[in-house]
Parts: C-alpha cells; structure tokens; sequence
C-alpha cells in the first residue's frame, strides 16, 4: 500500500539525487563528511534541504547554555549551526543532523548509495587462515558462554516433565543439568589480503584543500576495501621531486615545495610491493593523488614504469587528479593516452568536495 | 486516501487503564484538558506522523518525506527518540510509540496531559482553531485538487516559495486588533442619524451644545483637518502604502500581489497553518516545562510500583538532560515551575522580599503562604516564554543552573562562553526568545519608487542576515510579488538594501 509518506520521501529523494529541481541542490546541508570520533566511529551528515529564509548570520549572534566551563571556552563550532533557543521546534525533539556509525554500516551504506560492486579477490586463495567458531553445543563450560536460551528451554522441559511447571507463577530455575554452552571448533577459511599504497603528491602546488580532498577520498577508499578484504595492509607515500616512505599522519600533514617527479613515487611503490606483498597472494591497490603537475621529461619514464611494473601486478590503479590552481593538469592527458589499453587503470577528476563521491565510484564501480 | 492511513484502533486494554487512571488524578489536582485520544502507533507511522507535523492528512510535499526519512535514519542509528506526540486539537489526539515499555507508556500518558493543560488553558493558544485536524485535511484535498488543475511541479514550485516566506507573519496579531473594525457600529437601529454626525467630522469628540466650542474648539479642529489633508494629498503624491508598516507580510501579499485564485488559497492555507504553530514556538519552554511538571508529580506520586522507579529516574533524567549547546527547555521549564512553586509556597516574592538587604535571611526566607500550586497554575495561563522567563528568572536560578550566555567568535569561527553574569544571560535568553531568534522584517512600501516594487525592512536589533539565504528568499519573494524586491538591512554595520529583479540581485550601501 503505497501511504503518503512514501511519495513525499520518493520526491525528496529525487530532489537529493539532483534528479529533479537542480536549483534546490544547493540546499543539500553539506557538513564535513569525515570526522572520525574514537577509533571505530564516524559521524555523517544526514542529508536534508534546507528551505531559504530570513534568518540572522552568525556575526553577532549567541544564546544560552548550561554546564561547566570559563568564559572564553568554545562551546560549538560556527557555520550553519543555528545558536542557542533559535530553533523553533513545534513539535517533535531537535534536529541533530549527525549519525554516528561504526566502520562497517558506513561502508554498508557507501556501498548501497554508490552501488558499488563487491570485490571478487584475485586468484585462489592461497592463504588460509584458522578461526574459532562458535557453531555446536557442549554439556560443560565456562558461565560467560552458557546458552541462555537453550538452557532456560532444558529447564522448562524438565520442570513440565516432572510437574514442578505452574502457569501462574511461571518461575523457571535451571540446575547444572539443564545447562548448555557454546563450544567452538576450528574452521580454515581462505583469507584475502589486500594491500594499498598511497601516492600524494605534496610539491609547492599541492594546496590545503586539495589534501583534504584526498584525505577524505582515501578514508571512504580504506572504509570500503576494509569491509571487503580481512586483512588490509596501507602504506603511504608522499613525493615532490624525491619520494619518501611515511605513515599515515605525516601522509596527510606533510606540506613539500619543489618540483614533481611522479616517477619517484612509482620507484618507492614498486620497491615496497617487492618488500611487503608479494603479488601472488596479495590484492594490491595503488591510489595516485596529484594535480597533474610533473617534470615534462619524466613522463615518459613514469608511462614505462607504469606499464611495466605497477598495472601488472595491482588489482587496480587508480589516479585521481585534483583540480588545483597551480597546476596544468598535464599528467592526465598522458595517462589518458595509455588507459584504453589496461582495464585496471583508473582515471578520475576531482574538481572540489562534490567530486568525492563521483570519483570513488569511478574507482572502485569495477569490484576489482 | 484518508481511510488509509487512518489508525483509528482501540487502545490496549492495559494502557486504556493507565490512562483512565491519569486522567482522573490529573484532574484530581485541577488539571483542564479536552477529551484526549491515545493511539498506538509503530514506528514507521509515529516517524510518518511526526514529519507531518501530527497531521497525516496534509497536503503532499518533499519537505514531509525529507523530515521523514531524517526521523527515520536518526531512529534507527539510534540518536533520537521520540516517544509521543500530542495535538492541539479538540479533541487531544496523541499517539503513543508501541515499543515503548510499560513504564515509558505511563510516563508519556502523564506527560501528554500536562501538554492538553497546557494547550486548552494557555492565553496564546486560545485563538488557535481546535479543529486543527480537519483543517488540515481540507487543506490537503484542495491543494491536491490544484495538483490535479494545474500539476505538480508547479503547485510544489509554489509551496516552496511560500514556505520560504512562512514566518513572515505577525504571531500577536491574532490577540489585538491593528486596525479599527469596519463594521463596529452596535445597536445602530436604536440611534438616530445626527448622533452619529461627529462620525462624519472625524477627530471631533461627542459633546452637548453648549461644551462644543470647549471640547471642539474650532482652531484645533481646523489645524487637525489640514494637517489631515496634507497628510492625505501627501500620500496621493507618493502613492505609497501600508499606511504603517506591516509584520504580517503574508496577509499583505494575499492582499496585494497578483496571484492567481488557486495561489492566493494555497498561500493563505500557509498562512493559517503558521498561525496555528507559532504559539507552540512561544511557548515551548513553559510547555515541555509544565508537561515535565506534571509527569513526575503523578509518577512519583501515583504512577510508580517499585521495579519501575529506575527505569522511570533513567528516562526522566534522559529528558531534562543539559548540554552545554543549547538550552534544554524540558530542564529549564520544569525547574522553574518548581522553583516558583516554592518560592511562593515560602512567600518568597513581593515588596518585603524582593528589597531584603540581608542575602542570608533572603535565603532561609519562609514565610507559611502555600500559594505555591495556585501560582503556577496561574502562570500557564498568562505566561509565554518570553514574560515567563523575564518575570520569574532569578539570579540564584541562573548560578544554580550553570547557565552561561555564549557569543560568535569570528576570529575562531565558533560560539564561545561569553558571561556567566546574570543580567547578561538573561537579556541573551530573552533576546534568542523573542520572535524565536528570528529577524523581524516588514513591509515598508509596496509601491516603492512609485514602480510598484516591493520594500521590505530588517528591523536591526545586532545580529546581522545570513546573505546568502536573504538572497534566495528575495527570490521567492520575487516569484509572489512579480516586481523587483527589496530588503534594507544592515551589512558590516551600514545600512543597504538587497534587491532582486528577477534576473540578478544587488547589494548597495544606502
């Protein structure tokens, strides 16, 4: 039966898609899409549109709040949020636009709204691993795996089977007896590894936003190979006209000036994979961050060592251009050049935030 | 359409008895409530009817199906509850969610009718229609049947446009009168007709003969009368108008713009629904205050067995939970109903107490009055938000609470603490209060330039626009008025004026 609701959410959905009505796409509240909270959880923006009126700005603005804390002390951020009493609320609880979710939804529901396919891993799985499972019943063990439900039900049975059962007061004692616990067993599963390796270029035109674009684009590519692979192994690296090894933080706070040399980044790529994961039993990705920029001369030996050493082994290899002021957005139109040929190179262009969503689509819409 | 949806089904035979149960005490202790209905819904319709406002017979529009699909998500991933609706209508209706355990479904019962109090009893509520509920259904069916007239895509280009102009209304309009009635002529068949000449010669006072010329005095009336003509001819030359300025900028496009028949309906309808809710706007601290009240008198006092108390102090302290952000005007509310209750109670109030010198006697100030009930029952009557928080916040409330105001930081793009002092917390409060934080505008001229343009003034009280979305509602506004528009305001402390013609819009510094 089709109520009401469903139409008007139907239509919302269209308007949310940019399906319809392109003007009130703008509306969309946008909110940081990233902000990890702990190490499990992340909150997202929940989508709504917001409807323009008269309303005050921020400058000037304040309200009133209750707890601890100095004057001085910062008690929200500014943006769109709305201070203090301002919301008008006529009639149900307020509006938190924020849902906090754990790794494994985010990546549910990244995979449902992208539709992206899941990923066949490559190749027999040549490792296996050993895992306990809990899967049959024992007479004996230890309280914190006792079978609540099964015990209650050896309980019931006995009792109704000796008589003791009265309805009216239907207490159920379970004796040692009736217990039952989970037991596990070993089971072999076949495990498949996944290794991704970072690129960033961070030469002088490299600016904060597009690293932000990139640290937001690789934390959705992570959350998505994670929930597909149970091991993930990452490695980063950052070059300008030398490329150097980092871990993650340093990846994403690095700030280099100089030239480009991409080539120095495919040297220390191919140099780890070699180290780290050996092609036979790992997945290997390869995600190259850059605004195109690069020494002309070193294209060519970037397109051999491409071609040669990096595509034949990665599941895939994904260069995502961001748009940058600086740069000239050469280097794309040289991959371009090569990628009909290899069906794991992936191209894609970011031009700002919005781009995000279409590019990790594009990147990993194959289920390689 | 309306049979679908429709839940009407009996109440369990367990809640029914809960609820004769309030009921009873509620009214044992004065409460005044219309008939109230209780329904059970699931979630999907509780969160169906929440985007609807309480109405699920409105008329069709995304916004509902947005609101919807938000309650939704934010239920499921666990962020929010709602555990009840009440509607302002005769009779209540409110609606209950199923999985709440017996316990919340007592404490919800109670609560609900502390809100049918509330609604039936309190001054701003007393011109709402009470028969909000039909209302609404008349409201869907006749946008529907311009849906089918004209189609959907222009009815809903034409909802949002309004919607984006919906608080433009004057919420105390509905208690005064601005203007003078036409038809305000009583017992006019019992006069005759030279009694009403002074009507005739307008700022003339009714007088015998012979005080005439002392009450009238000719040189009075005849300056009165000129400056009432070059007042006149003044206006004739500008051609301008309202006359004063005008909050309810609604009425004033129903009024003036060139609408079509079925825009000028869907707009009114518009109108009227934001007359109906803005009392709940004024009011929702005192409301979710006094429902909180009652809740925990009754539960306490009648509601609870003993295997229930925990759960019941776990959800009532979830409800009056503070947070530094925002004021929880369940926490506030409550607590200053209480706090009146006692301070009356002691005779804490009046002359005597109010200019005691000695903090510490202040303090242990008792004085045997007990007029505390009698007080607040009082003050949900007369009360809003605004009086209620002007009259009855006190310093040792504000220090008791750790209430503190907080400001924009530009520097840091963020709300910092700003005071801790009372007057200031107060006069913040009062301020994020009135008009619901909200700019007040009005229309100023609706012949402006003698163009027939659109002015419409911000009335600038510290907190500038938010730009962007000023112009786009000029652009809304522009659809319904179909000549340039206009806002004067103030931008980085000058005034100017944004406008729109329907093709680009332009900032000038007056």
């Amino acid at each position: 039966m089709t109520r009401p609701i469903d139409l008007d959410t139907q239509r919302f959905k269209e308007i949310v898609r940019g399906k319809v009505r392109e003007g009130l796409k703008k509306y969309i509240t946008q909110g940081e899409i990233l902000g990890r909270q702990g190490r499990e959880v992340v909150s997202i923006p929940i989508p709504n549109l917001d409807i323009p009126r008269f309303r005050h700005g921020n400058k000037g603005s304040g309200g009133v709040g209750q707890g601890e804390g100095e004057a001085g002390q910062p008690v929200g951020k500014g943006g769109d949020q709305e201070g203090g009493l301002a919301q008008p609320g006529d009639d149900v609880g307020q509006h938190i636009r924020e849902a906090e979710l754990t790794l494994d939804e985010l990546a549910d529901m990244l995979g449902s709204e992208l539709e992206l396919p899941h990923i066949t891993p490559k190749g027999d799985s040549t490792l296996k691993t050993k895992k306990l499972r809990y899967n049959s019943i024992r007479q004996t063990g230890p309280k914190s795996l006792r079978h609540f439900k099964r015990t209650y039900k050896r309980a019931l049975r006995r009792l109704i089977a000796t008589g003791g059962y009265d309805p009216k007061t239907p207490v159920v004692i379970p004796t040692h007896e009736d217990e039952r616990f989970r037991s596990s067993s070993e089971v072999v599963l076949p495990h498949a590894n996944a290794a991704v390796v970072y690129m960033m270029d961070v030469s002088g035109s490299m600016t904060d936003d597009q690293k932000q674009i990139v640290r937001t684009e690789s934390f959705w590519i992570d959350t998505w190979l994670r929930s597909q692979y149970d091991g993930l192994q990452r490695r980063y690296i950052v070059h300008d006209a030398v490329a150097h090894e980092v871990d993650e933080d340093t990846f994403y706070r690095t700030r280099e000036s100089g030239g480009t040399r991409i080539s120095s980044a495919y040297n220390m790529a191919q140099k780890i994979i070699e180290r780290d994961f050996p092609p036979a039993d790992w997945n290997i990705y390869c995600f190259q961050f850059s605004d195109g920029d690069n020494w002309g001369e070193d294209n060519t030996l970037c397109m051999q060592k491409l071609q040669n050493d990096l595509i034949p082994v990665c599941n895939l290899f994904c260069y995502g251009q961001v748009e940058s002021p600086y740069g000239t957005g050469d280097y794309l139109r040289e991959l371009k050049k090569i990628a009909p040929r290899f069906e794991n190179l992936i191209l894609s262009e970011i031009k700002n935030r919005e781009g995000i969503y279409e590019s990790i689509k594009t990147f990993l819409g194959k289920g390689k | 359409m309306a049979t679908s949806i429709s839940t009407h089904r009996q109440l369990p035979a367990e809640l029914r008895e809960v609820q004769l149960r309030t009921e009873e005490y509620a009214r044992s202790y004065g409460l005044d409530f219309y008939e109230t209905i209780f329904e059970v819904l699931d979630l999907e319709e509780l969160c169906m009817f929440a985007a609807y406002g309480g109405f699920p017979t409105r008329y069709p529009h995304w916004r509902f199906g947005a609101e919807y699909d938000e309650l939704m998500k934010t239920h499921m991933y666990g962020l929010q509850r709602i555990y009840e609706m009440v509607i302002n209508n005769d009779p209540c209706y409110a609606y209950l969610l199923n999985t709440n355990m017996m316990i919340d479904q007592k404490l919800v019962i109670a609560h609900v009718y502390g809100h049918c109090d509330f609604f039936k009893n309190n001054a701003f509520f007393s011109h709402t229609n009470r028969k909000m509920l039909n209302q609404m259904a008349n409201h869907g069916a006749r946008v529907s049947r311009y849906i089918d007239r004209v189609g959907y895509e222009q009815v809903e280009q034409f909802i949002d446009a309004c919607l984006s102009l919906e608080d433009l209304i004057d919420p105390h309009s509905v208690h005064i009168k601005r203007a003078p009635d036409i038809s305000a002529m009583p017992h006019a068949a019992l006069l005759r007709d030279d009694d009403f000449e002074y009507l005739a010669t307008e700022g003339k006072f009714p007088s015998k003969g012979y005080m005439e010329q002392f009450i009238n005095p000719p040189d009075v009336l005849e300056r009165e009368a000129k400056e009432r003509k070059d007042r006149e001819v003044e206006r004739v030359k500008k051609r301008s108008f309202p006359e004063q300025p005008q909050r309810d900028i609604l009425q004033f496009l129903l009024q003036h713009a060139p609408l079509r028949d079925w825009q000028h309906d869907v707009l009114s309808m518009i109108r009227d629904e934001a007359y109906y809710f803005a009392p709940q706007g004024q009011t929702k601290i005192m409301n979710e205050g006094w429902a909180s009240y009652w809740h925990t008198f009754l539960m306490t006092r009648h509601g609870l067995t003993d295997a229930e108390v925990i759960d019941y102090a776990d959800h009532h302290s979830g409800t009056v939970a503070m947070t530094p952000q925002r004021l929880n005007p369940y926490k506030v509310g409550i607590e200053l109903f209480r706090n009146i209750e006692e301070r009356w109670n002691n005779g804490q109030f009046g002359a005597d107490y109010e200019n005691c010198p000695d903090m510490k006697e202040k303090a242990r100030w008792k004085r045997d009055t007990g007029l505390g009930r009698e007080k607040i029952f009082e003050v949900r009557r007369v009360h809003n938000d605004i009086t209620f928080i002007d009259e009855f916040l006190t310093p040792e409330f504000c220090a008791q609470h750790k209430m503190f105001s907080f400001a924009y930081n530009p520097s840091a793009d963020q709300y910092e603490i700003a005071s801790r002092e009372f007057d200031q917390v107060k006069a913040q409060l009062l301020n994020s209060l009135t008009n619901h934080g909200r700019p007040f505008i009005y229309v100023v001229d609706g012949n402006f330039r003698n163009r027939g343009e659109l002015y419409l003034q911000h009335q600038f009280q510290g907190v500038e626009l938010k730009q962007d979305y000023a112009r786009d509602t000029l652009i809304n506004l522009q659809k319904l008025w179909a000549r340039p528009v206009h806002i004067e305001t103030m931008i980085d402390d000058k005034p100017s004026v944004i406008s729109y013609d329907g093709h680009t819009h332009q900032t000038k510094t007056k």
